[in-house]
């Protein structure tokens, strides 16, 4: 079951865009889900996808991957899409049958919905599989920096992230055992109807939880004992490198939203 | 020899617990350079003392001090500095998203600059055989591995003492010599102090000095040799026999004449042969 998770599956490689900062990276997948919603004819739409496929072409990551990230969001693109179709009101009727109408207009809606989707799971994947969980949380505590003027507690909660992120593997290991523990003990995860799925859970939610507890005191006293006395004057080990092609890559997004502010009707 | 930690009289009760205290009247030292070995049954009170010695736990009554601070509240953070603390779990300790991030996090708590943070990261990773792991996350390491992390993490701090709280328990045979062996090498090359709490005999055969504890007092104190010459009231203490001792109560029970006195696996060879020529 743990397969089918995207998020933080992150596939070790040296291409163009292993190598960007993870600023870039993520200021690029933010601002790339902003500028979509600019696009609206097909002209921006063909730009977009060229856009996204050759950042796809530098990952070197297989396409596969690509269409597994889709795949669990599917039928919500198809829902939404159907919906489009179906309720898009137009003057091109092509279809008509009842109260079902279909319209040249709700057509290309429904496309360009589905390739909004497709795009943003795109984008989206290629940053999670070509950035270092650990080097995106650096990313996000440098973004949000600006953010400690106004009180925010910005190295918390990035020591936060990184420690989630660190005890994920962890924290899924220990669920596999107490799942298999009590499988020994005569369980049956995942069959049933509704209600017996949900109670096979508890069984499992419990002990993790509690484990989860021992694990955060153990950790605390642990930091502790090592120096640990909050986020002031603390130094960082890690630190993010700007280079050349990072700004490139900015620039790369700067024109692109231009090209699509231009072409937009 | 100077006296690194002094522990006078301490007194500790954890307070949502019935009245027994977990420590009553503990008075011990550590010499410079010395290694001493803490033993005894579960609920003993060992892992209570050792976080004593950091101010982890704030002792009711009695007075502790390291390398000549008095440990209270403003000396706190600077005690904390001479002392690295080694904890069972290895994954529960385990604060950075990959190895050399984890031995960074002490040294990131102190403020230390990057450049000389860089240099100490790698010569305390190579001290203890793990620079080549220096990219691994924890997951993809041995449970013996992470313990070195841990180490690592200690000797890039510099400390004078080190701490061992059962670091060992949960390891495999192989793990646990890995890490033994590691704190020896650790110990000569830095002079460190090391107090380790343990259940195990080779760890306590390690040391210089063994205290053992019971129901939270010193009970006994001495040599490896003369702790280990208890015989079969070491298993009272909540340790196993060594090897050569279990030997020689197997031997007594064939009603074979065995020595009193502790001896190491050599020694048991030795006598072995001599008896056997006498025969």
């Amino acid at each position: 079951m743990m397969e089918k998770l995207i998020f933080g599956r992150y596939i070790p490689g040296d291409s163009f865009i292993h190598r960007l900062d993870p600023r870039a990276k993520l200021m690029g997948a933010i601002w790339f889900i902003i500028i979509i919603f600019l696009a609206n004819n097909w002209l921006t739409y063909v730009l977009l996808t060229v856009f996204v496929l050759t950042a796809v072409k530098l990952s070197e990551i297989s396409p596969k991957f690509f269409i597994n990230g889709v795949k669990p969001l599917i039928w919500l693109i198809l829902f939404t899409v159907i919906l489009q179709i179906l309720f898009t009101s137009g003057s091109t009727i092509w279809f008509r049958l009842g109260p079902i109408v279909i319209s040249q207009e709700g057509l290309l809606n429904g496309v360009f919905i589905f390739m909004r989707f497709v795009l943003i799971i795109f984008m989206s994947t290629i940053l999670t599989l070509t950035t270092m969980p650990l080097s995106l949380t650096d990313a996000i505590e440098y973004l949000l920096r600006p953010l400690a003027a106004v009180k925010v507690p910005v190295h918390e909660i990035a020591l936060m992230l990184s420690i989630a992120l660190r005890f994920v593997p962890t924290l899924m290991d220990e669920t596999e055992k107490i799942m298999n523990a009590q499988r020994a003990r005569g369980i049956d995860f995942g069959e049933g109807n509704v209600y017996q799925q949900m109670k096979a859970i508890v069984p499992l939610l419990i002990p993790l939880f509690v484990s989860s507890f021992n694990r955060a005191e153990e950790l605390a006293t642990a930091m502790e004992a090592r120096g640990y006395k909050g986020g002031e004057g603390r130094t960082k080990y890690r630190q993010l490198e700007w280079v050349s092609r990072d700004t490139m890559i900015m620039v790369a997004f700067g024109l692109l939203s231009a090209a699509l502010l231009v072409l937009r009707t | 020899m100077s006296e690194i930690i002094n522990v006078k009289n301490v007194t500790y009760t954890y307070d949502d617990e019935d009245q027994r205290p977990a420590l009553k009247g503990v008075s011990f030292s550590i010499n410079k350079g010395e290694w001493v070995a803490i033993i005894g049954p579960n609920g003993s009170g060992k892992s209570t003392l050792a976080k004593t010695v950091n101010g982890l736990i704030e002792p009711d009554s009695g007075e502790v001090a390291v390398g000549g601070l008095e440990l209270n509240e403003k000396n706190v953070w600077s005690i904390r500095e001479m002392v690295g603390m080694v904890f069972q779990n290895p994954d529960n300790q385990f604060v950075g998203s990959t190895v050399q991030d984890d031995v960074a996090f002490g040294l990131e708590n102190l403020g230390i600059p990057r450049e000389e943070m860089l240099e100490r990261v790698r010569t305390a990773l190579e001290k203890v055989n793990m620079l080549e792991f220096a990219e691994r996350e924890p997951a993809r390491l041995s449970g013996g591995q992470k313990q070195r992390v841990a180490i690592a993490g200690i000797v890039a701090l510099r400390p004078d003492i080190m701490i061992l709280d059962e670091a060992t328990s949960m390891l495999d045979p192989q793990g646990r010599e890995e890490v033994l062996r590691t704190v020896k090498e650790v110990k000569e090359q830095e002079n460190l102090s090391v107090l380790s709490i343990t259940h195990d005999i080779d760890e306590a055969a390690a040391a210089n000095r063994v205290l053992v504890m019971r129901d939270g007092q010193m009970i006994q104190e001495g040599t490896p040799e003369t702790i280990f010459s208890y015989g079969e009231k070491l298993v009272e203490m909540g340790l196993d026999l060594p090897f050569p001792e279990r030997l020689k109560a197997s031997l007594k029970k064939e009603g074979i004449d065995v020595p009193k006195d502790y001896l190491t696996e050599e020694g048991m060879v030795d006598w072995l042969w001599t008896y056997v020529s006498k025969k």
